[in-house]
């Protein structure tokens, strides 16, 4: 994945530190246009980090990142509010703002940064709701909306200001099967239409290999595996085939390191 | 062992001084993002609501047993030297130069500030506050500056139903109850009782009450650790803060107003 003319982000020798801790060190990814890559490792590893560094939430400590060709290191603040415009973005939760019902919600984004009337914003935000299959639940309260409706709601809200690229943390985590089935076929439709560029960090390898069209695997800081889900799945390194085959011991131990079982048990000093 | 408590000392004196800086620098950021607010004035409008209509009741009653204190005890000891009379201008004063914006000021930290710390807290706990930041509006335009705003208007409004409030409960014991003279109560209040040094004054101290107490509440909402216990600990510290802002700033602007001989 090297080729930069089909690359949307570029990131080359990316350094981040979150006080004592190293999150990446050294870290190439490239993410290629119009397909669906997918971030993947233990928790812990800098995932939902990776989003934020993407997002101009936080700065990195050195190394370089490219979005559609521009070079993000130095933008102002000014300058990544309007590329913001241009990325979506999927959190966790969902996040939908409380005080508003679903409706608003996904309005929102078109009411602060379009200068659109009320007419046309009511039609883009029934558009974009009849995409996620939520247009009648339009008067609801984030309240009243289960998990995976209130990520379905927060997707088209993603969606409102017709973005280039979209981000999904973590999607699939804490959902029933209906629901992980639709977000998705979701995910894969929503790309394949719109010409998006989507970008999934999660742990669920199952869906996660299904769906992806480039996977990356990343554990303390690099990137460990990488690949098309079926290179990926014939990836020498034990390491990758302890992640994605989910086995409890191999390269990341089951035992978090302690002294020999046998010597601590027998000892007779009164510690913990 | 002494080495390491003055780095405990330092490290800690450190962390607060930047937690300074950084409600300074907030502080900056939202005067420069003022202009926004007309663009977004219905928000303004819902935090006048919410912080100044949802705080009414609790200030009435609070100013009404106030004034009634302060005629008891404004009685008790003018009656001493048969100055009775002279009972409305010691409520009114005293209620409208320092009880009203100072215990109005108090009250709002503790029911107005908590609320707003623990709501902009959990805004950042719910990912609301970067989800605003993703979808390119700045949640310091948004959410921060109509609050800000909202408490340095409202806080004048209900000091001055306070200050109204507690003279009528004045009078209801003084008058009503110890029999002072209706007349003698509120003749002395007029003539003693000036626009620009009392009024004014009061006025302008719960501006600076407002800017205050809003501000820290503000602040440590959208400072906070996002974690249940971070919104908690926040919460605590603005009605903390809030209160011990409030009473020194009441000393300094005391000071500078009424400090020359």
């Amino acid at each position: 994945m090297n080729d930069s003319n089909t690359s949307l982000i570029s990131i080359k020798d990316l350094v981040f530190h979150r006080g004592e801790q190293i999150i990446f060190d050294g870290t190439n990814i490239e993410i290629p246009k119009g397909k669906i890559t997918a971030i993947m490792g233990p928790s812990g590893t800098g995932k939902t980090t990776l989003l934020r560094l993407l997002g101009g939430q936080l700065p990195p400590l050195s190394g370089s990142i490219h979005i559609d060709g521009q070079d993000v290191g130095r933008f102002s603040r000014k300058q990544w509010y309007l590329l913001r415009r241009r990325m979506g973005m999927l959190f966790q939760s969902g996040a939908l703002l409380t005080d508003m019902n679903v409706f608003d919600n996904v309005a929102f984004p078109l009411r602060e940064n379009t200068a659109l009337n009320e007419r046309m914003i009511r039609h883009l935000v029934l558009m974009k709701l009849q995409a996620v299959g939520l247009r009648g639940a339009r008067t609801l309260m984030p309240a009243e909306l289960s998990g995976g409706m209130a990520r379905r709601v927060a997707l088209a809200r993603a969606i409102a200001l017709d973005p280039m690229m979209i981000m999904y943390d973590e999607p699939f985590t804490g959902q029933d099967p209906i629901s992980m089935g639709v977000l998705v076929k979701l995910i894969r439709s929503l790309n394949d239409t719109l010409h998006l560029t989507s970008i999934i960090v999660s742990h669920d390898i199952h869906e996660t290999l299904a769906i992806a069209d480039y996977i990356y695997i990343l554990s303390q800081g690099k990137v460990v595996g990488e690949g098309t889900p079926e290179n990926l799945q014939k990836n020498p390194s034990q390491w990758v085939q302890q992640f994605i085959h989910g086995m409890p011991d191999g390269p990341v131990h089951f035992d978090y390191p302690a002294v020999e079982y046998y010597q601590d048990v027998f000892s007779f000093e009164k510690t913990p | 062992m002494i080495l390491q408590q003055l780095i405990i000392l330092g490290k800690a004196s450190r962390a607060w001084l930047e937690r300074l800086g950084r409600a300074y620098i907030l502080f900056a950021y939202m005067v420069w993002g003022i202009p926004s607010i007309f663009r977004r004035f219905h928000l303004f409008i819902q935090q006048v609501y919410f912080l100044g209509v949802f705080s009414f009741l609790l200030i009435l009653i609070a100013g009404f047993f106030v004034g009634m204190v302060m005629g008891f005890q404004g009685y008790h000891t003018l009656a001493k030297f048969g100055a009775e009379s002279s009972l409305g201008v010691v409520v009114a004063l005293s209620i409208v130069r320092e009880l009203g914006p100072v215990i109005t000021a108090l009250l709002f930290a503790g029911r107005a500030g908590s609320a707003l710390t623990a709501e902009i807290g959990l805004m950042k706990v719910t990912e609301q506050l970067a989800s605003m930041e993703m979808m390119a509006v700045d949640p310091v335009k948004q959410v921060l500056v109509p609050r800000l705003l909202a408490g340095i208007f409202v806080l004048p409004l209900l000091a001055a139903i306070f200050s109204a409030v507690g003279i009528l409960g004045g009078e209801f014991v003084g008058v009503a109850v110890l029999g002072v003279d209706s007349g003698a109560y509120w003749s002395q209040m007029q003539s003693s009782v000036d626009i620009y040094n009392d009024i004014l004054n009061g006025i302008v101290k719960s501006i600076f009450f407002g800017l205050i107490t809003t501000w820290i509440a503000v602040f440590e909402g959208y400072d906070t650790v996002p974690t249940s216990e971070g919104v908690s600990r926040a919460t605590t510290r603005t009605v903390v803060y809030s209160a011990l802002s409030v009473l020194a700033l009441d000393f300094i602007l005391t000071a500078l107003m009424f400090g020359e001989h």
